[in-house]
């Protein structure tokens, strides 16, 4: 930083601006100022799900959108992810506490016969970032294994990852087997991996591709807020 | 005495590197998930088969089929503590191969990436790394391996430690990086910022250059970005045969023989001296590439324009060098306290 600009004192800046500088300090990865700024605004009497929503997934919003881009690279996205990881770790047990909404949650893993995970790990981080809760299920995931996840964890959504083209088919015995056991439904299923495309995602049956970890949070909350909805005509 | 890389090098002003390694093997039967270099010592036959594929089709380097053979990747399969041997034995076949040969054939011993992401963020320690790296490096070297073949290297943190371990191992080497990610490598390397990473360290390649990512065209622009930063040092390009596509329950590379022909001749034209290809290239690919290279004369540097008429678009508008250098990043409102 340059010395002709002043320092900022956290605690100095009103509500409006303190929020603009979590984006910032989203934005650079700075876990400390982050869990300062939570902790301000606690103090303030924010309500613990505004400070989530308002600062931190707004604030990963924008990080997202710039990764997406091809601004921001995976190094700076995952600074930004351990920031909001830090800010979260604060308010977890407040969300908790006072019944807030959730996002939503996932199972995510890794497809059978596929070891790699740099991608689904990018993901998880990602849809953490966003306020979602993840169960990650690791490599090398046979259909039972989602399964058995999907029944223990009663997920919004489930994410299958595939880095090799003799891998990605996989995911299509996955969805077939949901969709015999008539459960198939009751899931949004987000696919990706390096190989996939969108006629890949269609042709297999999934709610959608992710071409990357951007775009997979972007559409989950898309998806989630259509199934929320769905939810509220319903009842 | 010098390597047998650098002596063809000395006396040629191209060379033919191989093709790909995953999609042929899986053509012989290997099952997805199982690591592939169990088979240098189940299935030794197949191996020497792929060798002297490449090796018939014409090929002066040919990379071992030790790319996952490092303790990091090998411990998917519980077979972390077997990394110096199945390594070995990979280039001891290699051997076998290239003696027989009646040319000189290099047998490049492969190196690919850990998996890990490095400290802080990730758990992976630059002395774990070289540590890892270094042991593989040690085996490759013992079975012969003329030189050492790092390959879709993301992170420089990850390339710097291969080849603090190679000078270890006292061995020459390459390096390729996999530019896969609007233009740059996934942690965010541009070509320009590549060749200056390769010229900082002490123990520089023979030569640099790109592997896998996205496509023959992509890979033909970040090649163009090596050469704009007149770097003198050999350029390899070992791009994919086309891009995967499903077609009925199986996938294959959209890439025909007659285009990576094509991307052949380009690449040599855009500076590259080492040509091969990456996922996708089967031997028919190589003996189209190897013609084209040996027949057809050398032209002017291609522009972006040239390549995506002969070869299809880029992914990506820009890879983040010349007029694309200057990212939109975020004006910061300030200062951070205590900077």
């Amino acid at each position: 930083m340059s010395d002709d600009q002043d320092d900022i004192i956290l605690a100095d800046l009103d509500d409006e601006e303190l929020v603009q500088q979590m984006f910032d300090d989203l934005y650079d990865g700075l876990k400390e100022e982050i869990e300062e700024s939570v902790n301000i605004l606690l103090a303030r009497g924010w309500q613990p799900y505004d400070i989530l929503t308002e600062a931190l997934v707004a604030g990963m919003t924008i990080v997202g959108k710039d990764f997406r881009d091809g601004i921001l690279f995976v190094p700076e996205v995952l600074l930004a992810a351990n920031a909001m990881k830090g800010g979260m770790a604060i308010l977890k047990p407040l969300l908790v506490e006072t019944g807030a909404p959730k996002q939503g949650k996932m199972v995510i893993g890794t497809v059978k016969g596929d070891i790699h995970d740099i991608g689904k790990n990018l993901v998880g981080m990602m849809m953490e970032g966003a306020g979602f809760e993840v169960i990650d299920l690791g490599i090398n995931n046979a259909v039972d294994s989602y399964l058995d996840a999907l029944e223990a964890e009663k997920p919004d959504i489930l994410g299958m990852s595939a880095l090799l083209t003799t891998t990605m088919p996989y995911m299509k015995v996955v969805i077939d087997t949901l969709i015999e056991k008539g459960m198939r439904d009751d899931y949004i299923v987000l696919v990706g991996g390096a190989p996939l495309n969108e006629e890949f995602g269609r042709a297999i049956g999934a709610d959608a591709y992710c071409r990357d970890a951007a775009v997979a949070v972007e559409t989950a909350k898309t998806y989630v807020a259509r199934k929320h909805n769905q939810a509220a005509m319903r009842a | 005495m010098t390597d047998a890389l650098s002596r063809l090098l000395e006396t040629r002003d191209w060379l033919m590197a191989d093709g790909a390694t995953g999609t042929n093997l899986f053509n012989m039967g290997l099952t997805s998930g199982d690591a592939p270099e169990m088979w240098n010592e189940e299935h030794p036959d197949r191996i020497l088969a792929l060798y002297k594929s490449a090796v018939d089709a014409g090929s002066d380097i040919f990379l071992t089929n030790s790319f996952g053979g490092n303790a990091s990747r090998l411990k998917l399969h519980g077979a972390e503590k077997r990394a110096r041997e199945l390594s070995r034995i990979s280039a001891e076949l290699g051997r076998q191969i290239a003696d027989k040969a009646g040319r000189t054939v290099v047998v490049a011993g492969s190196v690919g990436p850990t998996g890990e992401i490095f400290a802080p963020m990730g758990t992976l320690t630059h002395a774990d790394a070289v540590e890892i790296f270094h042991e593989q490096a040690e085996g490759l070297k013992e079975g012969g391996a003329d030189v050492l073949w790092l390959e879709t290297i993301s992170a420089p943190e990850e390339y710097r430690a291969a080849a603090e371990a190679f000078a270890l191992a006292g061995m020459p080497w390459c390096g390729t990086m996999s530019f896969d990610t609007a233009g740059r490598t996934m942690m965010g390397v541009t070509s320009a910022a590549m060749v200056d990473m390769v010229e900082s360290l002490p123990n520089p390649p023979i030569g640099f250059g790109a592997n896998c990512g996205t496509g023959a065209s992509d890979l033909l622009r970040t090649v163009l970005g090596f050469a704009a930063q007149g770097t003198e040092r050999p350029i390899i390009a070992k791009g994919n045969a086309g891009i995967p596509k499903y077609h009925d329950g199986h996938i294959h590379y959209d890439g025909t023989p007659e285009l990576m022909a094509e991307y052949a001749v380009l690449a040599r034209d855009a500076g590259a001296t080492i040509i091969g290809g990456c996922c996708g290239t089967m031997p028919v690919h190589l003996e189209h590439m190897k013609r084209a290279l040996e027949t057809r004369p050398r032209g002017p540097r291609p522009t972006l324009d040239q390549i995506t008429e002969l070869l299809g678009g880029f992914s990506s508008a820009g890879d983040g060098t010349g007029d694309d250098t200057a990212a939109p990043r975020r004006s910061r409102r300030g200062a951070r306290r205590g900077e």
